[in-house]
């Protein structure tokens, strides 16, 4: 069992090759990716193109960066993609003033501005956040119960406040949010970007980044050496409820519309981004380079697919079998460092 | 009524035993488990198997129950050679073991659970009827007056271990391994604990019956047999030795290998007292051990020794003095104030640290770098800017107790579950130590390593002490508890039986106390 007076032996080269790899293998795996589109379709690799794979993932990757928190936590949120839609949906409707001009379209429609819209958005995803992190940690539901309850009760949140109808049609300074470039780059990458590095710093740099690789690597741990581990979980579901609005406010602002349907099935996604990242769903380790890393893997994937005309079904096909791939490559390399 | 034939009127030279284990040896890296272990148990035998904790009772226990496989060492049943490679061939052979914490299914009936894995029925199909039937059969020669359809998770504890023994019982069994079957019961079922395993006596069947408690040693059992450090101490007719005997052939080991320490640095002012702890078995954990009216104090730069046998309460009382298990009564006065402690971190917030049982499982984040393990209970002391940690810091702390501690690494930055087990312990002392604590608490600090990490971590201990921190060490070693504390107080079941100075007291004496009953009327 203990490995008394053995610190480090020649497994240790091994170990480092096989680390190296384990740690950069969804970078390569992107880089293949691309080199393989590149060169059965040309068109893949225009700039045009992969501003439009960035743009495209840059709504689920604002949400897998939320999801990173939840999962270094060891936990899980399936409820963003319903969370989204409801604060989308809160969010058009203060940017259209109420809802009795929703179907208004044009410029004219202009109700509290995008400010107003894109904080009632964020506000909406911090408390579906803080409420479901709450019955988490204070009625110890497991978070898979609890997130899916709530994919169901923010779903249908979100049907009953759009009564039936997409709420459409905002002002220029709303949809730059989703439509606007700044100088080639598309704003939602921007944001996805800096959102990106934010989440990074705080990981890293922070008290608080420690104590959520902490709490997810060793709970009891984390305790006895003082941390609030129920208030850090509680935390994370509040992040991630940040990210489920910003990305809300995104998405309405490049639809230019927003609707009860929206995010249906994100969750798959954004689970598969960070987990393809390298993040653990054991928790504890991961990182928010793994989980942009991800994220573009499943842009790129889906895009060169879609040039190559694979049927949309079969996409999800593929989806779901790299995901499964991705966990069992965890697990092993799990195991294998449990034996090193 | 007794049966027919004992063994016990033949001479050891023609004891023709059941089971023999001959030369028994295992290794696991770093550790000699057992060193060529012989043990033997009679038809119809209650046998005592006894020892100190890691004496290496377990280790032999697993080797029988086909658990694990001996390095040399032969087993023979009725005369036989038999190699038992899995559990199941353990079983097949009759060798049934009870472990300590119940392997049943609390949602399935008794039936069930006696049953499981070897349902009785068609190829498909279970027969319920059938199997409660047979189960009936069983528990009424054992007394289990219970339906064979009732639920386990209704059953008290003591019903639970019949279920285990009516499990044994119905997978023919010949040898039954019972490990400290009586830890959690009370007087009146024990009493009918012994009524049952009289019984199976008289049907043939063989109990191996580990305990701590001596005195049902004396009570039940034919033959003892007692290992130390892996090796065999002694093995005989119980009729023919004593508490006594059995306590010396226990801990026999050279006492003068450690010496106790020169000088103490006790103070007179007293860091933490722990008045009337208590703390009841819930029914939805009925294998947590129990605190009753535990208090002790101790002082400024004194050293407290804290021995127990395992379950003695030792490691819940720490627990629960740290705010990690919640009390039903009893005072933690800290510096002569009371504090209220109901999070391990009021307990930081008041100076105590606690270094727990398992380094792996409870202190370290054996993914996470040396430098993030070492520095998590201490943020406070190496914020930067707002919300960030400063890396000067950080660095710093580390660096000022990889020097103090000699912790040998290659870098902060390498990971903390690479480390040996002597240097791993060194970062989590380094952890409470960089919070200058008052009062640290070390739960077994020297488990599994090596003997030159273990005196460095005692000179850190007596370090401590110089420097004023009240120290309180748990440990099972008993050499180690004499040569470092003050003061020793010992326990057993949850009470404290004992309350020493170090100086002058003997393994023998402290031995006695953690297995007597204490002089206390239950």
């Amino acid at each position: 069992m203990s490995t008394t007076g053995s610190p480090a032996k020649a497994t240790d080269t091994s170990f480092d090759a096989f680390g190296f790899i384990a740690r950069f293998a969804p970078l390569i795996f992107l880089l293949v990716l691309m080199a393989v589109f590149a060169i059965v379709e040309p068109r893949f690799l225009s700039s045009i193109n992969l501003f439009n794979v960035m743009r495209q993932v840059s709504i689920t990757g604002l949400l897998a960066i939320g999801m990173t928190f939840v999962i270094l936590t060891a936990g899980i949120d399936l409820s963003v993609g319903s969370l989204l839609a409801f604060a989308g949906l809160v969010a058009a409707a203060v940017a259209k003033g109420g809802m009795q001009d929703r179907f208004t379209v044009g410029d004219d429609a202009v109700g509290y501005g995008w400010q107003l819209a894109a904080l009632a958005a964020i506000a909406v995803g911090l408390a579906g956040g803080y409420i479901q992190g709450f019955a988490i940690t204070r009625f110890k539901v497991p978070p898979f119960v609890v997130t899916l309850g709530g994919m169901s009760v923010f779903r249908g949140a979100a049907l009953l406040f759009a009564a039936g109808g997409p709420i459409s049609g905002f002002d220029k300074a709303f949809t730059w949010w989703g439509q606007g470039k700044i100088g080639p780059v598309p704003v939602p990458v921007i944001i996805f970007l800096v959102a990106a590095i934010v989440a990074h710093i705080v990981l890293r740099y922070t008290r608080f980044g420690r104590r959520v690789y902490a709490v997810g690597g060793n709970p009891e741990a984390a305790r006895l050496s003082g941390l609030n581990v129920t208030g850090i979980i509680c935390s994370v579901y509040v992040i991630m409820g940040f990210f489920a609005g910003l990305g809300a406010f995104v998405l309405a602002a490049r639809l230019n519309s927003a609707e009860a349907v929206a995010g249906t099935g994100y969750e798959l996604t954004v689970i598969a981004s960070v987990v393809i990242g390298g993040t653990s769903l054991f928790g504890g380790a991961g990182t928010i380079f793994g989980t942009v890393v991800g994220s573009l893997l499943i842009g790129v994937l889906l895009n060169g697919l879609v040039l190559m005309n694979v049927s949309s079904y079969i996409q999800q096909i593929i989806i779901g079998v790299i995901i499964v791939l991705a966990v069992a490559f965890d697990t092993f390399a799990k195991s294998r460092r449990k034996r090193g | 009524m007794p049966p027919a034939v004992t063994l016990m009127q033949t001479e050891p030279a023609e004891f023709a035993p059941l089971l023999r284990m001959s030369g028994i040896s295992k290794s696991f890296p770093g550790v000699k488990a057992l060193e060529s272990v012989d043990f033997a148990v009679g038809a119809g035998e209650i046998h005592a198997f006894l020892g100190e904790n890691g004496a290496g009772k377990s280790t032999l226990l697993k080797i029988l129950s086909g658990a694990q496989a001996p390095d040399t060492g032969t087993i023979s049943l009725d005369g036989k050679a038999t190699v038992f490679a899995t559990p199941q061939d353990a079983q097949r052979a009759g060798i049934v073991t009870i472990y300590q914490e119940f392997t049943l299914a609390p949602d399935m009936s008794i039936a069930e659970n006696v049953f499981v894995g070897r349902e009785l029925g068609s190829r498909f199909f279970v027969n319920h009827g059938l199997m409660e039937e047979e189960t009936r059969k069983i528990s009424r020669r054992i007394g289990l007056d219970r339906e064979p359809s009732t639920r386990v998770r209704d059953l008290a504890v003591a019903e639970q271990q019949m279920v285990e023994i009516a499990r044994a019982l119905s997978m023919k069994s010949r040898i039954i391994v019972m490990d400290e079957p009586t830890s959690a019961l009370s007087r009146s079922e024990v009493e009918k604990l012994f009524t049952i395993v009289r019984g199976l006596k008289a049907e043939g069947i063989s109990t191996i019956f580990v305990t701590h408690r001596l005195e049902e040693v004396f009570e039940i059992c034919d033959r003892y047999t007692v290992l130390r450090d892996g090796r065999n101490a002694g093995a005989g007719r119980v009729p023919e030795t004593s508490i006594e005997g059995i306590i010396r052939m226990m801990v026999g080991r050279d006492v003068g290998l450690l010496a106790h320490r020169q000088g103490s640095f006790t103070q007179s002012e007293v860091a933490l007292e722990v008045k009337g702890l208590n703390r009841k078995r819930k029914a939805t954990d009925a294998s947590a051990i129990e605190l009753h009216d535990v208090s002790f104090k101790v002082h400024k730069g004194e050293i407290l020794g804290l021995a127990g046998l395992v379950g003695a309460g030792r490691t819940e009382s720490a627990r629960a003095i740290f705010g990690a298990d919640p009390l039903d009564s009893g005072e933690v006065i800290v510096g002569g104030t009371p504090a209220r402690i109901a999070s391990p971190s009021d307990a930081i917030a008041q100076g105590i640290g606690l270094v727990p049982e398992d380094r792996k499982q409870q202190a370290l984040f054996l993914g996470l770098a040396i430098r993030t393990n070492l520095s998590m209970a201490a943020h406070d002391h190496i914020s930067g800017w707002g919300p960030f940690i400063s890396a000067a810091r950080e660095t710093a702390l580390v660096e000022d107790y990889r020097r103090k501690l000699n912790i040998r690494m290659t870098s902060g930055e390498q990971l903390v579950g690479n480390l040996s087990g002597g240097n791993q312990q060194k970062v989590v002392l380094a952890r409470w130590l960089a919070l200058r604590p008052n009062v640290l608490i070390v739960d077994e600090p020297t488990r599994g390593i090596d003997v030159g990490a273990k005196v460095e971590v005692h000179n850190l201990l007596i370090e401590m002490a110089r420097e004023g921190i009240a120290v309180i060490v748990i440990s099972s070693e008993l050499p180690e508890v004499l040569s470092l504390a003050d003061r020793i107080v010992t326990m057993r079941e949850g009470r404290v039986t004992g309350n020493v100075p170090g100086p002058g007291a003997t393994q023998e004496q402290l031995m006695t106390l953690m297995t007597m009953s204490a002089p206390k009327a239950a």
